[in-house]
């Protein structure tokens, strides 16, 4: 007996991406599975780190890493409801490949009746030859959060 | 009026945030970003990853602008950052600056703080390695 799961990061990740700042990076759905979600962020010349250097700055991977960790939490609870970013740590390996989208994974390993824990990796294409490695912390913060999600 | 360096401190990425330099603080840059819908995250709220951002941002200005001081000149890429958000973005404008907490030879240790009304209240802080190339 199988209970047909409710949260589905491949119809909330539009409506989430929709705008705001997920929006404005272009963040799209990849893939998912129980307890993990991947997205991606294309490749954009107005997001570079330096001038005259064709490196994807750091911060378009921490946003990817927070919203890819965001849908793992409620893929995890198998619903959507408010939470927040309480730690989150991101190491960079190496540079994004010039040109390269680059794909956000994260896990929700462990949910308590307040934390969700997480941890993902960044990368290029191959998963495994990461750009970047994520661990963080996000807490329930009740109250409403009034997008509408799908089987939210 | 101090004499502040000729530095540039907003990467493409900063600029097409909407990440601006507000002022010195002395020698720190203090960099500012405007509630705009390119931060917002839930409703009326900063994304973790926008704040992430501005912070990341305010701690490479600090380190140029030391750099410049300094008379150095380095590429700068990043080694890591943790972040710790303590209260959330709220729709308003967002401050951020940072301090070098130790400058090496080929690494940089910054701590930065966000603030919104008051900055003895910071919204979120980082600590930040950059590796100097």
């Amino acid at each position: 007996m199988t209970e047909t799961a409710k949260f589905d990061p491949r119809a909330a990740t539009p409506v989430l991406t929709s705008r705001g700042h997920s929006g404005w990076l272009g963040l799209a759905y990849s893939d998912h599975g129980e307890d993990w979600v991947e997205l991606t962020l294309p490749w954009r010349t107005d997001l570079l780190g330096e001038d005259g250097q064709q490196v994807l700055a750091s911060g378009p991977i921490m946003s990817l890493m927070d919203m890819a960790s965001g849908l793992a939490i409620w893929k995890k609870m198998d619903r959507f409801e408010p939470i927040a970013t309480l730690d989150l740590r991101v190491d960079y390996v190496r540079p994004a490949r010039e040109g390269a989208s680059v794909y956000g994974r994260s896990q929700c390993y462990r949910l308590t009746r307040s934390a969700a824990f997480v941890r993902g990796l960044a990368h290029d294409g191959d998963v495994d030859d990461p750009v970047a490695h994520i661990q963080g912390v996000f807490m329930k913060i009740g109250g409403a959060d009034t997008r509408e999600v799908p089987n939210g | 009026m101090a004499e502040h360096p000729e530095i540039s401190v907003l990467t493409p990425y900063a600029r097409s945030l909407g990440i601006k330099l507000a002022k010195w603080d002395g020698d720190t840059p203090v960099m500012r970003v405007d509630f705009v819908e390119a931060v917002e995250g839930r409703p009326e709220h900063y994304h973790g990853g926008a704040t992430g951002g501005l912070l990341e941002t305010a701690g490479y200005a600090a380190l140029r602008a030391l750099l410049a001081q300094r008379d150095r000149e380095a590429v700068l890429k990043p080694i890591n950052i943790t972040v710790q958000y303590l209260s959330a973005g709220k729709s308003r404008e967002t401050y951020a600056s940072g301090r070098v907490t130790k400058l090496g030879r080929r690494s940089a240790n910054i701590t930065v703080e966000a603030w919104q009304d008051n900055p003895d209240r910071p919204i979120a802080t980082a600590v930040m390695n950059v590796l100097m190339a």
